[in-house]
């Protein structure tokens, strides 16, 4: 069969787990599979997206984005999210370089500027609904709620990941072990950018025009 | 403190779903009284419970669904039942609000928590052993994942008990599953239970395309994947990027249930036609996330019993690879009627017509490796023999329905609901069937009952035929599907084929049990002591029957598609005993079953609006998975004496055929 020429393309000493070499390491697998539920994580976010895209003007006579956004709050937001993943970023490299009080440091600037983020979040959306602008009020406001609460709920939930790591290094140092595990919370971390990315393109710029 | 729930919760006042729960519970009961008394719980929790080897999940995902085939079979006869009893102003057995909850069943626990357990479990199985590698990539998450799907499976079944299903058909479409129209427990039970298997099967679908692109045996190239590996790739790529859909759209119906949201309400601007594309968007990859894996056991078995490699391997990747893509651009056809334009419904026609071309480029493949051949009629070929007659009528009405002003006539009608059993029991469940006799050596040792096995598959193919083809034809006669009662009674004699058919069906079923029973009584005389029953050709034959723990005490080498096959040719398995090496395996854990325990109390009180629960379930389940994540030491190792010792404790591999 043919297949004996492609054997001559991708010999076995090809590198583990791409061609023929045999099973990857556990590094490579750990990353790549998280990498993979990353990607199922975008998918969702696709859904509620998509959602919103729907149901963006079904405003029911009800407040519309252009009322309800505050473009200036949303910056600062912004900013705080993606200053937080350049933290995250060198928490990284202080890590990988066994620097741990370093680590320590970026770490918790990471977690100020995520909180921070949050908390802007919670303010703007109790803002809302006590104008009357909460969930339930219409469909757009429904599929806004949802979708942002949902990345601000991914947030929350890296936040609270960021400090069982730090406990981690704090209890056992900078191990392999523990910065392959640092490794998917940065992946998660730095994923929740893009999302945001798209949030703040489609939801707020294209809501205030 | 218990939300909405009571002592009116429990169905006094209908004694067909208290006797049916009854019984459900009592049986239950006896199997755990048994385990008690028998003290079996301490092997049961160390071995099975608590395992996170890949070939014990798949055994426990295949018996979860064999179980739940049970459950929903006896919905389907009773459907038959009262279609063919309720005619012509008869009134039949099955009240109008259990009728409903029991086609919502049905549908719900045959593609959720039988179709799927099915499939996972048997490429949980058998995946590693093709690859010749030693566990899934992430052993650990496999286990939680099985265990989430044994959750949902529960909560269905205790819906049979306390409160009520859902009546609104298998996928719950709005506005009728919303809050108004909706008001109990019925929609809460689907949407927890499926959220949570749902959850587990995303889980399954990352864990194996993780396992098949990064851990398989040194020399294999993908070109030398078995195509069983392929299929099974290309069905959990589908997972991966269909059931998120499926997440967010639950969870958007759950929200506006819960919070009074409105996405898909009649008021406020919410539209019950997103629901309708969104879940069709998972709802059509879904049906080939079945298929294909089905396809790849009838291109193991019918190479393996023609004695012949699979003709056309390159084009039966790319077929599946196109079915692949293909299965994300047809959704549209389940509903021309909502309104679409001509252009919209055309092209959705169009291409649902495209992908029937890598599905017939299969077909000729299969036909193709049969030819000039030596067949041996074993069950496993009747069932494929059976799969590509069958397959192909169901592929062929599909087509017509394809075509969007053919489908304004036969839509919901049960020409519908004919042509989709066609292909999900002449596919999907005849491949599963094939694909559990074809490895059940593999996975314990001795070989099923033939005699048995070939009688369930004539019971199961003419119940078939009997029990589908009247729909056809009552279809075009006009009979729209989910009926409780039957004005026509010209509709009445093909009614009473139908349920005939069922009978067969239900002759079938008991003829798989039996073989089971009998196989197992004489298990001794039926022994597999080679490890390689059928002559087979791929890597899963080249270790013991049942396979140690270890899979493989050294990792084969491939250096062909047919890797075994080739191995088998050189005669490597009789050359000088290889020098064994310590095996570094994965540790046996409770978080699973624990995370499991925790999301079904989670949503059974999500369902019941006991919010302390909830939010105790929710912080349990965090700390389980907390306490896991601290833990370093999951791996043991054998001890390389130890392997020796275990794998010369066996008889030569290989040797004896």
């Amino acid at each position: 069969m043919t297949v004996t020429s492609l054997a001559d393309i991708a010999p076995h000493h090809l590198a583990p787990g791409r061609g023929g070499g045999g099973p990857a390491p556990t590094r490579i697998v750990v990353a790549y599979g998280f990498w993979i539920f990353l990607l199922s994580d975008i998918i969702l976010f696709s859904g509620l997206f998509a959602a919103y895209a729907v149901l963006a003007n079904s405003t029911a006579r009800g407040p519309t984005g252009q009322q309800l956004f505050d473009l200036n709050t949303v910056f600062i937001e912004t900013m705080a999210l993606l200053v937080s993943s350049y933290t995250a970023g060198l928490a990284m490299l202080s890590a990988e370089w066994q620097h741990r009080s370093r680590f320590f440091v970026f770490a918790a600037l990471t977690f100020v500027l995520g909180a921070a983020f949050v908390g802007i979040e919670i303010s703007e959306f109790a803002g809302m609904v006590s104008e009357g602008a909460g969930p339930s009020r219409s469909a757009f406001l429904s599929a806004f709620f949802t979708l942002v609460g949902t990345h601000g709920a991914h947030v929350t939930t890296g936040l609270l990941w960021l400090l069982y790591m730090v406990a981690q290094v704090a209890v056992k140092g900078l191990r392999p072990a523990i910065l392959q595990r640092l490794l998917c919370f940065s992946l998660f971390w730095h994923a929740l950018d893009i999302v945001w990315v798209g949030v703040f393109t489609l939801v707020y710029l294209f809501g205030v025009r | 403190m218990l939300g909405r729930l009571s002592w009116s919760s429990i169905p006094f006042d209908e004694p067909i779903a208290l006797v049916a729960g009854g019984g459900a519970v009592l049986g239950g009961l006896a199997v755990l009284a048994l385990v008690t008394v028998m003290g079996w719980w301490p092997y049961l929790w160390r071995e099975w419970l608590t395992s996170v080897d890949h070939k014990r999940i798949g055994v426990m995902y295949t018996f979860l669904a064999m179980i739940m085939l049970l459950r929903g079979f006896a919905d389907a006869i009773m459907m038959r039942s009262q279609q063919a009893i309720a005619v012509n102003g008869a009134e039949g057995f099955l009240p109008p609000d259990h009728y409903d909850q029991i086609f919502s069943a049905h549908g719900t626990i045959m593609i959720f928590f039988v179709a799927m357990p099915f499939v996972v479990g048997l490429m949980n199985f058998v995946i590693p052993l093709q690859l010749g590698v030693r566990d899934v990539a992430f052993p650990v998450l496999n286990s939680v994942s099985f265990w989430l799907t044994a959750s949902g499976a529960l909560l269905v079944n205790a819906s049979l008990v306390i409160g009520n299903f859902s009546r609104t058909g298998w996928l719950a479409y709005p506005p009728l599953s919303e809050l108004a129209f909706s008001p109990d427990v019925g929609v809460d039970y689907w949407l927890w239970s499926l959220q949570i298997s749902g959850l587990g099967t995303l889980l399954a679908g990352i864990n194996m395309v993780t396992t098949i692109l990064k851990l398989r045996a040194p020399g294999m190239i993908y070109f030398r994947m078995p195509v069983f590996c392929w299929t099974a790739l290309a069905s959990n790529m589908l997972i991966i990027a269909a059931f998120p859909i499926l997440t967010a759209t639950m969870a958007m119906l759950l929200l506006d249930r819960y919070l009074g949201m409105h996405f898909f309400t009649n008021e406020a601007g919410g539209s019950a036609m997103m629901y309708v594309n969104l879940i069709w968007a998972w709802g059509h990859p879904e049906v080939y996330i079945l298929i294909l894996p089905a396809f790849g056991v009838f291109s193991e078995v019918i190479a393996t019993f023609s004695g012949k490699a699979l003709f056309g391997y390159r084009s039966m990747v790319l077929a599946t690879l196109g079915i692949c893509v293909l299965s994300f651009m047809v959704w549209l056809h389940h509903f021309f009627t909502m309104g679409a334009s001509a252009d919209v419904n055309a092209f959705f026609g169009v291409m649902s017509m495209v992908i029937a071309v890598p599905t017939g480029v299969k077909v000729f493949n299969w036909l193709f490796t049969l030819f000039h051949g030596r067949v041996r009629f074993t069950s496993p070929v009747l069932w494929s023999l059976g799969f590509m007659v069958t397959f192909v009528i169901g592929g062929m009405t599909g087509v017509l329905m394809a075509v969007p002003p053919v489908d304004f006539m036969l839509h919901n009608s049960v020409f519908l609901i004919a042509h989709f059993h066609n292909v999900i029991i002449g596919g999907v469940l005849f491949g599963m069937f094939a694909g559990y006799t074809y490895w059940f050596p593999k996975a314990f040792g001795f070989i099923l009952d033939e005699r048995l096995g070939k009688a369930a598959f004539w019971c199961w193919l003419i119940g078939f035929y009997l029990a589908f083809m009247p729909l056809y034809v009552l279809g075009l006669m006009g009979m729209t599907r989910r009926l409780q009662h039957v004005a026509d009674p010209s509709w009445q004699p093909l009614l009473l084929v139908a349920e005939l058919g069922a009978l067969f069906v239900a002759l079938g079923i008991l003829c798989q049990i039996a073989q089971l029973y009998v196989s197992i009584r004489t298990r001794d005389q039926r022994r597999d002591l080679t490890g390689d029953p059928w002559d087979g050709r791929t890597l899963e034959w080249a270790t013991a029957s049942p396979p140690p723990s270890y899979n493989f005490a050294v990792m084969p080498d491939v250096e062909d598609v047919d890797a075994f096959w080739e191995i088998k040719k050189r005669q490597e398995l009789d050359a000088v005993e290889p020098s064994y090496e310590d095996i570094e395996m994965p540790r046996n854990t409770p978080t699973g079953i624990i995370i499991a325990f925790c999301a079904v109390v989670t949503g059974f009180a999500a369902i019941w609006h006991i919010w302390w629960a909830v939010i105790l379930g929710a912080i349990a389940s965090a700390v389980v998975m907390m306490v896991f994540g601290w833990s370093e030491e999951r791996e043991f190792e054998i001890p390389a004496a130890e392997v020796g010792r275990i794998e010369r404790a066996r008889p030569a591999l290989g040797r004896a055929a």
